[in-house]
């Protein structure tokens, strides 16, 4: 008799740790492909990660693993995160796609996002931003503050995501300033802080008044404030580093995605999925406007965000024009998403030939 | 007219920018390799440069503290290579290779508290009444400190190797280490000596990165810089007025690139980047094949272990 009570009470509380281990917490885990201090890519995933812990507070356990190289050394890592106990593990780098999904069929019961990727499975999910929707804002803005009608952008590589982010630019550009042409210079680098100077300095000599950039680290937005033209902060408030020369930066805020996803895990309705996001979403985001900028060009900006957030504006609505002048999308079409992902023509006004 | 005067102009400004830590981190490593020690640690003595630098600016609010902090880094690092390959007879080039990543290591773990601060770079000094020449005198005398001494180091150097006997007793040192040890001289003090400089140039070529072309820190910012002195040092035939052309035309193919890119000149992009590499290249390439010239230049000693006997 006594030892049927003892059984059961053991029993008991088995199943009692069991719950309560199970309500304690939900591990999170991040890695990231540069360190959290580079101002820029990895800092802003850090930051939602910062957000998740805000957000559900006792509920999660967030860790994070930085400056991971893309490559065999990801698959190790992500590894041990989902054999450590983590439920959830985002992958926030294009190269990390692989090791992801390889790691992911071994733990089935283990949910992954990964970030700008395209391969999904029952347990992967990817999800990117509309930064295109950012760039049309922007773009808009360099329009009506260049006086010389050249913008220069420094790119890294001519991939899709890059060639979208000029095309936009340039479309906004002149759909206020007829005249404005974009100079383009590749770095073929997402992260070379010297040669990156060198790219916006060289724009600048060659009449560029207003400086976007493609590229990871704040030197472009430096040599602008030296210079005194302008520029656009790229992925983070880079303000700090050129306090007169920023007029805004495209932020990229993967706070409320991340929170969600990880409710979604803690509740059980995770599902595999595809987001991409936009300034609807709040995932593309933006600094402070300059204070130079006038108040009638931030009321037109601030309105084409709101029209892009709420459908009424697509940055590649038609007719969308190449270098050449033949229409790509007719008037009344938009471009689709699968032809904004394979993206690689210029449009009308970018100055030189797109690199094969 | 004036308007492409003045577009030559600021291209040439930019060449110099480019080429200053370049020339630097070489003319260091010319004269390590001159004494016979290969330095494959540049880059990490570079990183460990503009770290010190630009922390001990931020600290003092200083710059040419800051430039004095970046070679006693890079000079403190280089002690170490030292220790290792000179005193502990390590082999140059696996220990070189740990150099620098343990220098991109060590550069990340103290700068992460200084990522995203900001300095007042390193000023410009004009020097009066040369610099209000015409044209060349914005080209020539309106510089900041580092690439006057840049400039000067050049010549010094070329000086000292050739014309003084402690140049000479370098040389000797580099090309036949057991002669010049039989004959009385302190091979490992100066192979010591040597390296020691040769990491304090690197440290202030890596001062010249945060502190002029991009006045930050971020991780791994030199991007390679290290390397490409080490091949221009080859690519000079260990020749300071050589090493001087050589980073020049070097910074000189990368800013033209990016100008021709700028100008809409269609050769893809990929190929200019290269440009600059494949120039190195084919130099090494072209003073490779003449034996006997390369062995006139290269320091016969070069990477070797040199065991004193008694």
């Amino acid at each position: 008799m006594g030892n049927r009570v003892k059984q059961w009470l053991g029993v008991l509380s088995a199943m009692m740790l069991l719950t309560g281990a199970a309500q304690a917490e939900t591990k999170v885990g991040f890695i990231y492909v540069g360190p959290v201090g580079d101002h820029g890519w990895s800092y802003r995933h850090d930051k939602g990660r910062q957000a998740i812990e805000a957000a559900l507070g006792e509920q999660v356990k967030t860790s994070y693993v930085e400056s991971v190289k893309e490559g065999p050394d990801a698959e190790r890592v992500i590894r041990q995160l989902a054999a450590s106990g983590h439920e959830l593990i985002f992958t926030t780098s294009f190269g990390f796609m692989n090791p992801t999904l390889k790691v992911a069929k071994r733990f089935p019961k283990v949910k992954f996002e990964h970030a700008t990727g395209y391969k999904r499975s029952a347990n992967v999910s990817t999800y990117a931003a509309r930064f295109y929707e950012g760039r049309y804002v922007v773009g808009t803005v360099a329009g009506r503050m260049t006086q010389s009608n050249v913008i220069g952008y420094v790119a890294s590589f001519p991939i899709p995501e890059v060639v979208r982010g000029i095309n936009a630019t340039i479309r906004a550009a002149r759909a206020v300033n007829p005249d404005a042409v974009i100079k383009v210079v590749w770095v073929n680098s997402w992260y070379d802080p010297g040669k990156e100077a060198d790219a916006a300095k060289t724009l600048i000599d060659q009449g560029a008044d207003v400086i976007l950039q493609h590229t990871d680290s704040p030197a472009p937005l430096q040599v602008a404030e030296q210079r005194g033209v302008w520029g656009v902060g790229q992925a983070s408030d880079m303000v700090s580093f050129a306090p007169k020369a920023q007029l805004t930066a495209i932020i990229d805020n993967w706070d409320e995605y991340y929170v969600a996803r990880t409710e979604a895990v803690i509740n059980g309705n995770w599902k595999s999925g595809d987001t991409w996001g936009g300034i609807q979403s709040g995932m593309v985001d933006f600094a402070a406007w300059n204070e130079a900028i006038p108040a009638e060009v931030v009321a037109e900006a601030e309105q084409i965000k709101s029209d892009i957030a709420n459908g009424k504006l697509h940055p590649f609505q038609g007719p969308v024009v190449n270098q050449a002048g033949e229409v790509v999308v007719p008037e009344g079409e938009r471009m689709s998403d699968q032809a904004l992902l394979g993206m690689n023509f210029y449009v009308e006004g970018v100055e030189g030939s797109l690199p094969k | 007219m004036s308007e492409s005067v003045l577009m030559l102009q600021a291209v040439a400004l930019t060449i110099i920018g480019a080429a200053t830590p370049l020339l630097f981190a070489a003319l260091g490593e010319m004269v390590t390799e001159r004494s016979g020690v290969l330095n494959l640690g540049l880059e990490g003595m570079m990183l460990i440069g503009a770290v010190a630098a630009f922390a001990a600016t931020v600290v003092s609010g200083n710059p040419y503290l800051g430039v004095l902090a970046g070679a006693a880094a890079g000079a403190l690092v280089a002690l170490l290579h030292g220790l290792l390959v000179l005193s502990l007879l390590a082999n140059q080039v696996a220990t070189g290779l740990a150099m620098t990543l343990f220098g991109v290591g060590l550069s990340a773990l103290l700068g992460a508290g200084f990522v995203g601060t900001t300095i007042t770079p390193l000023p410009t000094l004009a020097i009066p009444l040369l610099a209000d020449v015409p044209l060349l005198g914005s080209l020539l005398f309106d510089h900041n400190a580092l690439v006057y001494l840049s400039l000067l180091l050049v010549v010094g150097l070329s000086l000292f190797i050739y014309h003084t006997r402690a140049g000479l007793i370098l040389r000797a040192v580099g090309e036949s280490p057991s002669s010049a040890h039989a004959l009385g001289y302190p091979v490992i003090r100066i192979r010591y000596l040597a390296l020691i400089f040769g990491g304090a140039m690197a440290g202030v070529g890596g001062a010249y990165l945060s502190l002029v072309s991009t006045p930050m820190w971020s991780e791994n910012m030199t991007a390679g810089r290290g390397w490409v002195a080490l091949a221009l040092v080859v690519f000079a035939s260990w020749k300071p007025g050589r090493v001087l052309a050589g980073a020049y035309m070097f910074g000189g193919v990368t800013i033209l690139q990016l100008h021709g890119q700028g100008m809409g000149v269609s050769i893809p992009s990929q190929f200019l980047s290269m440009l600059p590499y494949l120039a190195t290249v084919v130099v090494l390439v072209l003073i490779s094949r003449d034996s006997v010239k390369l062995r006139e230049n290269r320091p016969a000693s070069l990477g070797r272990v040199f065991r004193p006997s008694a």
